[in-house]
């Protein structure tokens, strides 16, 4: 992204709030307050250091408002950018520039739903839409399965390669304690789920679950000093290219491509350079066109690419290792965990899941129905 | 630019009930815009055209959406009509799961009755 510098701002406290089904009557703020909270311990800060406040929910209009309030601080610097589940991609970047600026020097980003306990429908309220909704499309599962159907027909992606995707990140949230599913899962099991809109099956959609966390960014200079490595933020990009799918240029490119395209000409690093890919899988259909846009793998063979384990636990790309938004967590916005995962991982906190040798990270966020991507490449100081 | 006396949607849908699919044209960019809006998404210039398509399009993507409690399986199709503009609609007259991308596909209108819009549905036009 123009004007931000490689390097300039970094990662140093992360955390994730109550997952899964939470507490009754928990609010979205809570989650937000408790994911700073851990995050804050995490870096060794406190709550009076921070002086930029960046978040967002669906089930709050305001709730940069309610955030301060509940806080109890008064933040020299603020953003409530809500662009859907890659908001808070877009936040980095939104960070990382007021971090450089001095407009800020501690930039928390805050994320919390209840979508599980309260429904979805309550939680992520649909706008009316006089050219779309009259035909009922179940939104957002409708969008991505016409992107599908888009995808198989012109490069012959078949059903047994998105249910591989699903597979991969069922065996990585195996081994993540935190994950919301425990048991092991097969292609056989995804092609036979309930139907929700062809050609996906309950289980090539993402869970319906709560929770929230928090992300703490500083300067690289201040960052050196705090309890744990810093992990740098390298490139960012972004790009919105619709905002219903009946809008989308073309169903099989998304926006990943300039936008990683964006953030790779930042970190000066490209798809080889990557060790460990994070993803937003909202759909099964998702890791394949971002695993194609993001340029791990050729336009039209992200189908083939998957097939055989290799975005799974010892094959040789790792993909999503907390298990994704299929199988970890998935509360309606999930960009934040994406964030969290890559810092562990460069952290090498990761335990069972750890990738060896981990020096960069890609964390690609999606918002809408693939409307509105961003990318954020981070590092370890190596890296810098 | 003036002040609409009618909306963009009015618009469209005084077009529907007559029983006819109007989509608009932006003459600087050569384009046909749709959904309709008030100015050119391509140009940002305020003179859109009003255009009558002749209803005949191809199935570009379609999904077949399963309902969790009732009801039947129903199509969700996007179609590209022959005038350069894709809207999202479904195709009737033959089973959900039948419709195939790249079918030459014919526009019908549709009244939902009570007191819904009518809105632009499509049937399958071999050969057409």
């Amino acid at each position: 992204m123009n004007g931000l510098q490689r390097g300039s701002a970094a990662i140093v406290g992360v955390a994730e709030s109550d997952l899964g089904a939470v507490a009754q009557d928990m609010s979205p703020i809570d989650l937000m307050a408790q994911g700073i909270h851990r995050a804050l311990a995490d870096c060794g800060l406190g709550l009076r250091d921070v002086d930029g406040l960046v978040c967002a929910t669906a089930q709050s209009r305001t709730s940069g408002l309610a955030l301060v309030e509940y806080l109890g601080i008064s933040p020299a610097y603020i953003d409530t950018t809500i662009l859907g589940g890659s908001s808070f991609m877009f936040h980095v970047a939104h960070a990382q520039a007021a971090l450089q600026l001095g407009l800020c020097k501690v930039a928390v980003i805050a994320y919390g739903s209840t979508q599980r306990t309260i429904g979805r429908r309550h939680a992520s309220v649909r706008e009316y839409n006089p050219y779309e909704t009259p035909f009922r499309p179940f939104l957002p599962s409708t969008a991505y399965a016409l992107a599908a159907s888009r995808h198989m027909h012109r490069y012959g992606t078949m059903r047994e390669q998105l249910a591989a995707v699903a597979v991969a990140a069922r065996e990585w949230a195996l081994l993540n304690p935190a994950a919301w599913e425990k048991k092991p899962l097969t292609i056989a099991e995804v092609l036979s789920a309930r139907m929700i809109s062809y050609p996906f099956t309950v289980r090539d959609c993402c869970l319906v679950t709560d929770g929230g966390g928090a992300v703490i960014m500083t300067t690289s200079e201040r960052a050196r000093s705090l309890k744990k490595a810093p992990v740098y933020v390298l490139g960012c990009g972004q790009a919105i290219t619709h905002a219903n799918i009946s809008s989308m240029p073309d169903l099989t490119v998304t926006g990943a491509l300039p936008s990683g395209r964006a953030a790779y000409a930042m970190a000066g690093l490209g798809a080889n350079d990557i060790d460990v890919v994070e993803l937003y899988d909202a759909f099964t259909i998702n890791t394949i066109l971002f695993l194609e846009d993001l340029g791990f793998c050729a336009k039209g063979e992200g189908g083939s690419f998957v097939e055989s384990g290799r975005i799974a636990p010892k094959g040789s790309l790792p993909v999503n290792t907390n298990g994704g938004g299929l199988s970890y967590c998935h509360p309606g916005m999930y960009g934040l965990f994406l964030l969290i995962e890559a810092t562990r991982q460069l952290r090498g906190e990761c335990g069972a899941r750890q990738v060896a040798g981990c020096e960069t990270a890609i964390a690609h966020g999606n918002g809408g129905v693939l409307s509105s991507q961003s990318t954020v490449i981070l590092g370890t100081q190596g890296t810098v | 630019m003036g002040r609409m006396e009618e909306s963009p949607l009015a618009v469209y849908q005084a077009h529907l009930e007559k029983g006819e699919l109007a989509y608009q044209w932006s003459p600087e960019a050569r384009k046909a815009v749709f959904y309709p809006r008030v100015i050119c998404p391509f140009t940002g210039i305020d003179r859109l055209e009003w255009r009558l398509s002749a209803g005949l399009g191809t199935v570009y993507a379609t999904t077949v959406v399963h309902p969790a409690r009732e009801g039947d399986p129903y199509n969700v199709a996007l179609i590209d009509c022959d005038e350069g503009f894709r809207l999202m609609s479904r195709v009737e007259d033959i089973p959900p799961e039948a419709v195939r991308i790249g079918m030459r596909v014919k526009f019908r209108v549709h009244r939902p009755g009570s007191d819904d819009p009518p809105y632009p549905v499509f049937v399958p036009a071999e050969g057409a």
